[in-house]
């Protein structure tokens, strides 16, 4: 399988002193209902990386954030991340799943919604009755404002979040990630239903929080456009293979006819977007194609 | 029945309305009602189901006329009922197209209780007060044996939320990540929904089925229009559940209508006058 | 059994409310509004005693209350629906008023008022006559053949009412025409049903037929032919078995169909293997 890693990723090269890879994955394969969904994928994602997740619908992208997660157990390979199993390393992953979006009626404020994030699992009467318990409020009061103002939320976190637009609400809902102090962020498909400027802004907020944060950001998308410009590297997935590497180098029409085993070409428009023609958008079963000699 | 008169002179009117016994066991009952309606109706009023709260609520109706039928205590009939009722309606909760199935089945359940309770009704015409008084229930003549199980299921269902209180908030506004974060949310769904059947057991005893409805959805919606935060919220959806039922009480004391309608109106009232303010304001 | 002018009555005027809620409630389900219509059902209730206090005729009240609560509940929302709360809120205080207006009718006419709100509570449809059943075919059939004439730009409005409106289609005016439509058939029903099983014939076939089906046109055939058929069955087991109320039987009869497709759903998933 190609791999278009940068050289000092690839496997074998020589380790020497770098840290910790925020994640690493080693031949891992995902069988569901008995059919492969991913086959021998490997990847590995330094911190600080902002990496895209593209491919056709049905090609395993939501697996593969579900395999980092621990969601869904491995057939083969291994997930690593931090250096720990998926399971243990829950806590550093921050995730934003898709949603449906929020009813206009809910009536709950942005502020709360990232609360929730923190202590929305927490069992129990929410009483700071010790001093240290007060200390501990007062600095997960602290986090919370930090977050919504690193995410630019502080002039409607006050609104129920019923009333606000897509693009508001995505951002509250990265604060609501980040609360947790999260050393990759997971976001499937968050671009879904925005319009451009607001994908191009939000895309550009995760930019800014993969570098300040050192937090690894990475993207399930449809369109690749509006992150061009901000993404270090992306991941190709199709026919449950997975290719990555900078944009220039993966999506090109030999990259990505060998990955899909089919004709593809990809165009440049004139104000530089890319178009991938030729992808198949139904889930490709194996066995029932031949792939082109 | 003795005919009390309202006085200019405030004490004196509250020391009549403590003077007898089942008038104190009447406020008694209603302050633990009020909130144990407010706390839970808050949730309730969040998540939307108000419809499943009324249906509910009905479900005395067939409880009540079923246990006399079968010559079950009455109590044990209202349990039955409200809890047979909450799973029959948590079948569709999160299913497909849900909004859809869920009310279809809200109301399927509720038609065909009160068609039993009917039924029950005409086969043995036995039935303590008739079906207005199921409905619309009396606060006289609550016994201290009744208010003290009244405070039990309270104190139960009071803590129980208190302490299931942030993941349940968690599951009912952004049930998609709770469940990422492996919140048990369709259990928490089924709970919720046990929880607000017993509550209704317990109170509409005492208060009729349809009242139980007005203090469950009123003071909360009132509270909710005034602030978004939620401990803010419940504690004022009790201070406005505790002020509806004791001037509703008050009133009835010294009037001859029924309490049940005073409490409805005041709750309703309370909420118009809140909209209007919040309207007034904007 | 059909020698009998009750009984005759008792079909005619069914059969037109079973229609009428069978097609209504299919809509009505789909635009989950069922809990609109069940508070509709109870002001109904109000507007009945209401009408026996004054003095005037049962139909009247019922009509008058119904379809000004209608259109308060349309006036409240966005596209002619109101949200659940304030459904909620309005219902519980109708109903205040509705335990006011049975106490004073209890003192006015000692012993009548009972049965008075048992009637439009659960309906006395083995009781109606001439002039009662005229009136319940006649606004039925007219609402129901409204309903169908509309049922396309309903439908659309329904469904996905941005583009409904992008299409010129007047989403609000349709929204409060059917909440009043909802109204009409509702103070109707309430003399055969009763109130407050009103909701159940608007529900339950309404509920089976979309269980069973995603298809438009066979959906509503499918909701109005249960109703009709929950009636007759009802109606009958009912005359042969006299300790059963009818409406107990017919709301039973439709619940059973509602649980019936909604297990056949069931087992038609588990049956078929998942594609894709």
């Amino acid at each position: 399988m190609a791999s278009l890693a940068a050289p000092e990723d690839r496997p074998g090269a020589p380790s020497g002193h770098r840290p910790l890879n925020a994640l690493s994955l080693q031949d891992a394969s995902v069988r569901l209902g008995g059919r492969p969904i991913l086959t021998a994928v490997n990847l590995e994602v330094s911190q600080g990386e902002f990496i895209a997740v593209l491919g056709p619908n049905g090609a395993g992208k939501s697996t593969l954030m579900r395999a980092i997660l621990g969601l869904v157990p491995l057939a083969a390979g291994s997930v690593r991340v931090l250096g720990r199993p998926p399971v243990q390393a829950r806590p550093l992953i921050g995730y934003l799943p898709q949603r449906h979006g929020f009813d206009r009626a809910v009536r709950i404020r942005g502020l709360d919604l990232v609360r929730l994030g923190l202590d929305g699992t927490r069992w129990g009467v929410p009483l700071a009755i010790t001093p240290s318990a007060r200390t501990r409020r007062r600095a997960e009061r602290q986090r919370i404002a930090d977050m919504i103002a690193l995410v630019g939320a502080e002039s409607y976190a006050h609104r129920p979040v019923g009333e606000l637009s897509g693009g508001e609400q995505q951002r509250l809902l990265i604060a609501q990630a980040l609360v947790r102090r999260p050393r990759i962020l997971i976001l499937d498909e968050p671009l879904d239903g925005l319009d451009l400027p607001n994908q191009t802004s939000v895309a550009a907020l995760l930019r800014r929080i993969a570098s300040s944060e050192e937090v690894s950001v990475l993207l399930v998308a449809h369109d690749v456009n509006p992150l061009l410009e901000y993404l270090d590297r992306v991941i190709y997935l199709a026919s449950g293979r997975a290719l990555t590497g900078p944009v220039q180098a993966v999506i090109t029409a030999p990259t990505l006819s060998e990955l899909y085993g089919a004709q593809i070409e990809v165009l440049k428009t004139g104000d530089g977007r890319l178009v991938v023609v030729g992808a198949p958008e139904a889930p490709h079963h194996h066995g029932t194609r031949h792939p082109e000699p | 029945m003795i005919n009390p008169s309202f006085s200019p002179d405030l004490l004196y009117d509250l020391r009549q309305l403590f003077s007898f016994p089942f008038m104190v066991n009447a406020l008694e009952a209603g302050t633990i009602v009020a909130v144990l309606a407010a706390v839970v109706g808050w949730y309730m009023v969040l998540r939307r189901q108000a419809f499943a709260g009324h249906t509910l609520a009905v479900m005395s109706f067939p409880g009540a006329t079923g246990a006399a039928l079968a010559g079950l205590p009455g109590v044990l009939g209202y349990y039955l009922a409200c809890v047979g009722a909450a799973l029959a309606m948590r079948g569709s909760r999160r299913g497909t197209g849900s909004r859809v199935t869920e009310t279809a089945t809200i109301g399927t359940v509720q038609a065909v209780g009160l068609a039993a309770g009917f039924l029950f009704l005409s086969l043995n015409q036995n039935v303590l007060g008739g079906p207005e008084t199921l409905l619309f229930g009396t606060f006289l003549g609550v016994t201290q044996g009744q208010v003290l199980s009244l405070l039990g299921v309270a104190l139960a269902a009071v803590i129980g939320l208190a302490v299931a209180s942030r993941p349940l908030l968690l599951a009912s506004v952004d049930p998609e990540l709770a469940e990422a974060r492996g919140v048990a949310v369709s259990w928490l769904d089924l709970g919720f929904l046990l929880l607000l059947g017993l509550a209704v057991a317990a109170t509409s005893q005492i208060t009729g089925a349809l009242l139980v409805f007005a203090l469950l959805v009123a003071p909360p919606a009132t509270a909710q229009l005034i602030t978004l935060r939620p401990w803010l919220g419940m504690a004022l959806s009790v201070v406005f559940g505790l002020v509806i039922v004791w001037l509703g009480l008050a009133a009835a004391y010294f009037s001859p209508y029924p309490v049940g309608f005073f409490i409805t109106t005041f709750a309703f009232a309370l909420y118009v006058l809140v909209a209007v303010w919040r309207w007034v304001r904007s | 059994m059909f020698a009998h002018d009750f009984v005759r009555n008792a079909y005619l005027a069914g059969t037109f409310v079973a229609l009428a809620c069978g097609t209504a409630g299919w809509l009505v389900v789909l635009r989950a509004q069922v809990f609109a219509g069940d508070a509709l059902s109870h002001v109904a209730f109000v507007g009945a005693i209401a009408a026996a206090l004054i003095g005037v005729a049962e139909p009247l009240g019922l009509l008058v209350a119904t379809l000004v609560v209608a259109a308060g509940m349309a006036g409240l929302g966005q596209r002619g629906a109101a949200d659940d709360t304030s459904i909620g809120i309005t219902f519980a205080w109708i109903l205040g008023i509705g335990i006011l207006l049975i106490t004073l009718l209890a003192r006015s006419t000692a012993g009548g008022s009972g049965i008075a709100a048992t009637n439009a509570l659960f309906g006395s449809i083995y009781s109606l006559g001439a002039q009662d059943t005229i009136l319940a075919v006649v606004a039925c059939g007219v609402v129901a053949v409204l309903v169908l004439v509309s049922f396309r730009p309903l439908l659309l409005a329904s469904l996905d009412s941005q583009m409904a409106l992008a299409r010129g289609v007047r989403v609000r005016l349709l929204g409060v025409g059917f909440l009043l439509a909802l109204g009409v058939i509702t103070a109707e029903s309430t003399q055969a049903v009763g109130a407050l099983l009103l909701l159940g014939l608007l529900a339950a076939p309404a509920g089976a037929a979309h269980q069973l089906t995603a298809r438009p046109y066979v959906g509503l055939a499918l909701s109005a032919g249960l109703a009709v058929g929950a009636m007759w069955a009802g109606l009958a087991l009912s005359y042969q078995i006299p300790s059963l109320p009818p409406s107990s039987a017919i709301i039973g009869l439709a619940a059973a169909a509602y649980g019936l497709a909604a297990l056949a759903r069931r087992f038609r998933w588990r049956a078929a293997p998942r594609s894709g």
